[in-house]
């Protein structure tokens, strides 16, 4: 609630999720940090100051790795700084009413629930350049933070809040021009597009001779446009001092070593390890890595023998169809990584082809058990045998007379009709690559 | 020293409304306070880290457990006004921003 006259106490899960939060952002966390007081008054925080950290900030001098995948397949890596985090408590939401904008309306209201509420605030460097490299920032910054379990990430539910300073500077100089803020952004691709909006309206400005005032501006997601929100920028004074109901934080290089030893492995290293190791391509790398608990169940399935690139398929294809579709999460399925495993191997040896492999997965998604056991009861055990699969040659060939004078007249596209009728005539079972070829010899024989 | 400018606008950032007289007023208590608060000054503390504490203790901190709170519907009913929507519960407030 905030109320005026509420002794706070720190939550102990608080310092720990910054200080992995530092840690994992390679900052160096503060041996001795504090908390201040920062003045104002506004409807959203009915005690008129918020506890923050000013001077003393848990962490500071980080950074994290982007990497930025283009349309053709190939990635970059920048990193990005992180100039600090710190902790402070929420303050309320204010919705208002009689106009959608604050200026212009006749009420507001609000909403104390958060307020009070722990949260970390995390600034970066000036170093990002474009709309899509903030947008990337943010959403490796949401990563991390899912994998550690700090937040849930959710944008829409305000568990991830993102404002953006943006200024433009001719080429070759090197002071920054006057920064504009904008907030209001929910979603990362309204980041990236704000971004990409302002930078195109502030180089039209200078461009016409107006100068950029140092003003904050709303995004507004219906017009794809910022606004200005009217409000001078009056030199804050939040007469910052030393909060004196909260005592000073001094993490042990002990504790650091403990927190330190229970950080997961982060995603850009997963993403590097699965390119380099396991030769996944940046995409697929991404892309598996998104998740922690999809590259966990991803890792466990290679750790059981699967191939990386057949098991990547499989996960990015038609298991991730089913879980968009079932609204599941990866772990929350019956088919283990040690199945989907074996039946990558059924594949990768040949047993099955991958066509009865997504035949079989429906049966596996819903109600796990072995791979191998399902193949063999139903009978789907991929045919290889020469005799067998030319004997199905023949019999198409004999039922397909006008076909194959057609092809051997010179209409060389009709292979693919006789493998079809092949695969129709041995229930999809024959080895499609011994099937290719026998049928060659035999078309052109 | 601090003059009456300054008295001015601390009183404005803490929204207090003082009459001419009340700011001279101040002016001079507050000086004498930060007079007082000069002696210390005396003293060497060269060689004396910063605090901003009497009492050295640090990382008091709670576990991190549920406690009951007040009934909602009670804190919401002791403001003075609310209002309910689709969006939720709120305490209504009255215009934040003054017209001009």
């Amino acid at each position: 609630m905030g109320l005026p006259g509420t002794l706070p106490v720190l939550n102990q899960k608080v310092l720990e999720y910054a200080v992995k939060a530092g840690l994992a952002l390679n900052a160096q966390i503060a041996p001795y940090s504090k908390f201040d007081r920062k003045q104002y008054f506004y409807p959203d925080l009915p005690k008129n100051y918020q506890i923050s950290q000013y001077d003393l900030p848990i962490a500071e001098h980080g950074w994290l790795e982007i990497e930025l995948v283009d349309a053709d397949g190939s990635s970059r890596r920048k990193r990005i700084g992180v100039t600090r985090l710190h902790m402070e408590e929420d303050a309320g939401k204010l919705v208002h009413g009689g106009s959608d904008r604050l200026a212009g309306s006749t009420y507001s209201l609000v909403d104390y629930n958060r307020a009070g509420v722990p949260l970390v605030e995390i600034v970066s460097e000036p170093d990002l350049r474009s709309g899509q490299e903030a947008a990337e920032y943010a959403q490796e910054m949401r990563r991390i933070m899912r994998y550690l379990g700090v937040s849930d990430g959710n944008m829409q539910e305000g568990s991830l809040r993102c404002d953006v300073n943006i200024s433009v500077r001719p080429v070759g100089t090197e002071k920054f021009g006057t920064k504009v803020e904008i907030k209001n952004m929910n979603s990362f691709n309204a980041i990236h597009r704000a971004i990409d909006y302002e930078i195109e309206r502030q180089i039209e400005a200078i461009a016409s001779g107006e100068k950029i005032v140092q003003e904050t501006r709303l995004w507004d997601e219906s017009s794809q446009r910022t606004f200005s929100m009217r409000i001078k920028e009056g030199s804050s004074d939040y007469r910052y001092f030393p909060e004196p109901d909260l005592g000073p934080i001094e993490v042990s290089q002990q504790q650091l070593v403990r927190w330190k030893a229970d950080l997961p492995e982060l995603p850009a290293s997963k993403r590097r390890r699965y390119e380099t190791e396991m030769g996944l391509s940046p995409y697929d790398a991404r892309v598996m890595t998104d998740d922690r608990a999809m590259a966990e169940y991803f890792e466990a399935t290679v750790a059981a023998g699967a191939g990386a690139k057949l098991a990547a398929n499989w996960i990015m294809g038609d298991i991730s169809a089913y879980l968009n579709n079932e609204k599941l999460a990866i772990d929350a399925i019956a088919l283990k990584p040690e199945m989907l495993a074996e039946m990558v191997g059924l594949i990768e040896s040949n047993t099955i082809s991958n066509k009865i492999g997504k035949d079989i997965l429906p049966e596996l998604l819903t109600k796990g058990g072995s791979a191998k056991a399902l193949v063999e009861s139903k009978g789907l055990v991929q045919v290889s045998d020469p005799k067998v699969i030319e004997e199905a040659i023949d019999q198409v060939l004999a039922a397909h007379p006008d076909e194959l004078e057609k092809y051997r007249g010179g209409k060389k596209n009709m292979a693919g009709f006789f493998v079809g009728q092949v695969m129709k005539q041995t229930g999809g079972k024959a080895d499609p690559k011994l099937t290719n070829q026998l049928l060659m010899k035999k078309l052109e024989g | 020293m601090i003059d009456r400018e300054q008295v001015h606008k601390v009183a404005h950032l803490a929204r207090l409304d003082l009459s001419a007289g009340e700011e001279e007023q101040f002016t001079t208590q507050l000086n004498g306070i930060l007079d007082y608060f000069e002696q210390l000054n005396e003293l060497d503390t060269t060689h004396v880290q910063p605090t901003t504490r009497a009492i050295d203790v640090s990382n008091v901190a709670r576990v991190d457990a549920l406690q009951p709170s007040p009934e909602r519907e009670q804190i919401l009913e002791s403001a003075p006004d609310r209002e309910t929507n689709i969006q939720g519960d709120f305490f209504k407030v009255p215009k934040i921003m003054s017209a001009d």
